[in-house]
This record gives C-alpha cells, sequence and structure tokens, in this order.
C-alpha cells in the first residue's frame, strides 16, 4: 500500500482529478446556462442554435470530443492554451483541452437540467413579469432564473457527479489524472493493479458520496414551496 | 407500421447472426497466404492473445492478423503440435488476468520481461529483444536524442519510455496520448516532432502503408525490452515454449518473420537478435 503511494503521483493525481471537476463544473454551468436561455428564448434562431447545440454535443461521446479537442483544436489548427516555451507545455495545455471538452459536453447537461427547473414555474409567473413590463432578460434574471436553479439543485447535483466520474476520461489525451495512475500501475507493475484499482474507486466514493448527500441537503433546503 | 418494424427487427437479428457466424471462426490454421510457419494438420486447438492495434508487430486486418508477434505465435504453435489458433486482443490492462483466467494459453504482444511482471506470470523468451528509439519525420534535422532539446515528443500514458528519454536529454517537451496511433498520426501532421518507445513498434508504423517513406528512426536503441511469451504462472509447458522458440531462431523462421514484418531496413540490435538463450523464467 505505501510502495503504491510513494511510486505512484496518487495524491497529485487525485488534486488534478479535483481540478478537473471543479474548473469544469464552473465553466459548463456558465456555458449551460447561457445555453438554457437560448433554448428558452423568444427568438427562433437562438432557439435553434441552443437546441441545435444540445443535440450534438450531448450525442457525441464523451471520449470523441475530448480526442477532438486535441487531435482538431491543437494539432489541426493549432490552438494551444499554454505557453509553448514553458517547460510543462503538455501536460498543462492537455488538462485546459481536457476542460474545454468536459465543459462542452457537461454544458448540454447542465442547460437540461436548468430547463426542467425552468418547467417547475407555473407560465403564469413568466407572463405576469413579462405584463407588468419586464424586459425577456430582466424577467430572466428577476423571477424565471432564480428559482429554476433552486429547482434544478438535484438534477444539478447529479450532473456534478456525472462529471466527476467523466474526468476519468482525460487519460486519452494525457491528462495525469487518476485514471492514468491505473494506466501507469497496469504497465509498470501489474501485481499492485487490484489494489490500485481499489484506492481509486475509494477515491471516487470520497469525491461524489458527499457530493451526493450535500446535493439531497441543499435541494430540499431551497427548494421552492408551493 | 408494425409490420415494417418486425421486418426491420428480424432483418437486424438476421444480419447480427450472419456477423456472429463471421466472427466466430477467428482465421488461425490457413489465414495468412505469406505466414512463416504452417500449422500441421492434425492437433489441438489454442488460444493466443496478441495485440489488435500495433502495426507490424500484431494487427488485425479484416478477418486476419499479422505481425511479428503473429508469426512468431504461428511459429510456437506449430512446434507445440497444435493445428488451429484462436487468436484473442489482449490489451495491456487485461494481460496479467488473461493469463491468470486462462481466457488465453500465451501471450505474445510486445510484453517485456520485467522483474514485477514476473511475479505475477511466466515468460518463455526473450524471442526478440527491442530496444527504446526515436521517431522523426523523414525530412527532420534531429540525428540523435541530443538533437530533441525543446523538442515535443510524445508517448502513451503509463509506459516508461518518455520518462527514459527525459533523463538523457532534460530539455524535451513531452507529450502523452493514451495510444501510439495517436502519437503517430501527431507526428505525420507535424505536431509533434518526434514519438519514442521501443524501435520494433516505431518501425511498425514507419512501414506502415500510410506512413510509408514518411518516418525514420534515428538515435540507435539505447535501452534493452526483452519480449517474452506470457504464460500462466507456472505452466508446465513454458519450458517447451522456450525450446520452441529457440528452434524458431535456428531454422531462419525467426529472420524471415522479422524482414516480413517490420521491412528488410529495420535495423535492430544485432548484438542482442537474435536471442541466444531463450529459457523458461517462472
Amino acid at each position: 500500500m505505501s510502495s503504491l503511494f510513494s511510486d505512484y503521483d496518487i495524491w497529485s493525481a487525485l488534486w488534478t482529478t479535483i481540478k478537473l471537476t471543479v474548473f469544469s463544473a464552473i465553466g459548463s454551468l456558465v456555458l449551460g446556462t447561457i445555453v438554457a436561455i437560448f433554448r428558452l428564448s423568444p427568438v427562433g434562431i437562438l432557439r435553434f442554435f441552443g437546441t441545435s447545440y444540445v443535440n450534438i454535443f450531448r450525442n457525441t461521446p464523451l471520449t470523441l470530443i475530448i480526442l477532438s479537442c486535441s487531435f482538431v483544436l491543437y494539432i489541426q489548427l493549432g490552438v494551444a492554451l499554454a505557453d509553448s516555451n514553458a517547460q510543462d507545455f503538455a501536460a498543462v495545455n492537455a488538462f485546459r483541452l481536457a476542460i474545454v471538452g468536459l465543459t462542452v459536453y457537461h454544458a448540454t447537461y447542465v442547460c437540461e437540467a436548468i430547463r426542467s427547473g425552468v418547467n417547475t414555474i407555473p407560465l403564469g409567473q413568466a407572463e405576469a413579469a413579462r405584463s407588468i413590463g419586464l424586459t425577456f432578460g430582466q424577467s430572466m434574471r428577476e423571477v424565471v432564473l432564480p428559482q429554476a436553479f433552486r429547482g434544478a439543485v438535484v438534477p444539478l447535483g447529479n450532473t456534478l457527479i456525472a462529471l466527476t466520474k467523466n474526468t476519468t476520461v482525460a487519460v486519452t489525451i494525457g491528462v495525469a489524472e487518476l485514471s492514468a495512475v491505473l494506466k501507469t500501475v497496469t504497465e509498470r507493475d501489474p501485481g499492485s493493479l487490484n489494489l490500485a484499482f481499489l484506492v481509486v474507486g475509494v477515491f471516487f466514493v470520497i469525491l461524489t458520496l458527499p457530493m451526493g448527500l450535500a446535493v439531497g441537503w441543499i435541494g430540499q433546503r431551497v427548494a421552492v414551496k408551493r | 407500421m408494425k409490420f415494417r418494424a418486425i421486418t426491420a427487427a428480424t432483418a437486424a437479428a438476421a444480419l447480427g447472426l450472419g456477423l456472429s457466424a463471421c466472427g466466430g471462426s477467428s482465421g488461425g490454421g490457413s489465414g495468412a497466404s505469406d505466414a512463416v510457419c504452417k500449422l500441421p494438420s492434425s492437433g489441438g486447438s489454442v488460444k493466443i492473445g496478441i495485440k489488435y492495434d500495433q502495426p507490424g508487430m500484431g494487427l488485425k486486418d479484416g478477418s486476419d492478423f499479422k505481425g511479428f508477434d503473429v508469426d512468431i505465435a504461428r511459429c510456437v504453435a506449430s512446434q507445440l503440435g497444435y493445428s488451429k489458433i484462436d487468436f484473442v486482443e489482449s490489451p495491456s490492462p487485461q494481460r496479467e488476468k488473461m493469463l491468470q483466467a486462462g481466457t488465453v494459453k500465451m501471450i505474445l504482444a510486445t510484453y517485456s520481461i520485467t522483474p514485477k511482471r514476473l511475479k505475477v506470470v511466466s515468460f518463455a523468451g526473450p524471442y526478440f529483444v527491442a530496444g527504446q528509439s526515436v521517431l522523426v519525420q523523414s525530412n527532420s534535422d534531429i540525428k540523435d536524442v541530443a538533437g530533441l532539446a525543446g523538442k515535443k515528443v510524445c508517448s502513451v500514458t503509463g509506459s516508461t519510455s518518455v520518462d527514459n528519454l527525459k533523463e538523457k536529454q532534460p530539455n524535451l517537451v513531452p507529450q502523452k496520448y493514451d495510444t501510439y496511433s495517436a502519437c503517430a498520426e501527431a507526428l505525420s501532421t507535424g505536431a509533434i516532432d518526434a514519438m519514442t518507445t521501443d524501435d520494433t513498434i516505431l518501425a511498425g508504423y514507419a512501414n506502415q502503408q500510410q506512413y510509408k517513406g514518411k518516418f525514420k528512426l534515428v538515435g540507435g536503441t539505447f535501452s534493452e525490452e526483452n519480449y517474452g511469451v506470457g504464460m500462466k504462472k507456472g505452466d508446465g509447458d513454458c519450458q517447451k515454449v522456450a525450446d520452441a522458440i529457440k528452434k524458431i531462431v535456428d531454422d531462419g523462421s525467426w529472420k524471415k518473420a522479422l524482414e516480413n514484418n517490420l521491412g528488410t531496413d529495420y535495423k535492430y540490435n544485432e548484438k542482442l537478435n537474435p536471442p541466444k538463450s531463450p529459457s523458461c523464467q517462472a
């Protein structure tokens, strides 16, 4: 057990997984909210873009999205997200590209979670907001979204848990997160593979279990009582 | 509408059956026309694990299997008296498990003999001694490891190759993917400057149809990777396999298999190859 921790950078891998999760969660929350507003807006072309975005990215495998972040964005188009002269260029670049991929993918789920939150609000409220003279933006900001987020806490939490586990896909473009440790142990010390799987599995439970409990608790506390 | 759905379902089922019928007989006996070794006409069948995605070593091409590992596997099987081989894919993470569970009898999949692996499986071999090398574009001015300063060098996550290289040339920039094919693709577009791993694997890519003439190996080899036939820990046939390897080297099949699969230009480490004393390492 101790040799596993001393031979492989498990702690730094765990930290990378946490950072991937946090940054992608923030990114997808922002992007997902924007897409949700598109889908709810009264402008047809925006609704079309929102719907297309969700349908395209939600139905594309995450592995493909992450791989194309590296292959299309970086290799074909030359988009580098780090200082190309830095020593740790490859690692930082891969890490940021993975965040882009995770964000783009999970934004679709965030969008749908928020839309489900919006659907919990009686239509009359939006109509009332518009009829007293609020613009679409104002009615979204002041009336609809605050309630929508409160109603969407649980589905958003589910998306966060899924996101945490989906960060393991980032290993395909060489991000040194927890599943990369498994890959390394497999190659170098197959005898400790079972132990490594157990350790990584326990880490994921430690990350996701409190999330699930917190989400349930917050969801109940902030729920809009009707 | 209902009728149409049923027709579609039936068609799908029929298609599925057809496909599975094809997949069932994974080409063994007379599969490849240019196979180095012919299997005997009577005898048992054996399951052998190979890589499906390593050009030059173990590659599934349609229903056919090609590569140095595949040819050596056929030769070993024929020496042991098997008349039919079922090739099974053995990805790196599953190799030890497949041997322990008996899913396959042996594995020939660029599987290096290391002390830590010997704790969980037995090896017969080596049947080839590969060495780490560097692959660059054929018009590249990188000549050796020293020339890699500040260059992007690709390898796969989990392998020690880039770390080994970084000790010799601390100024290189490591880039990692999870497959060598991804590295080769990135190298062909020039997004990375070099890729590094065993010279056999590199030679396999350099010799592959779509990359022919585009890549070259530089810098010689600077490590020893002893490829062995992985077997279940304590398998009684281990010594027989080692003897078979010796025979294959002596009767010239070894050299033929190497030239057929990795090209005649491929310069392997001639001091260590062909391996002089393949043995059973339990």
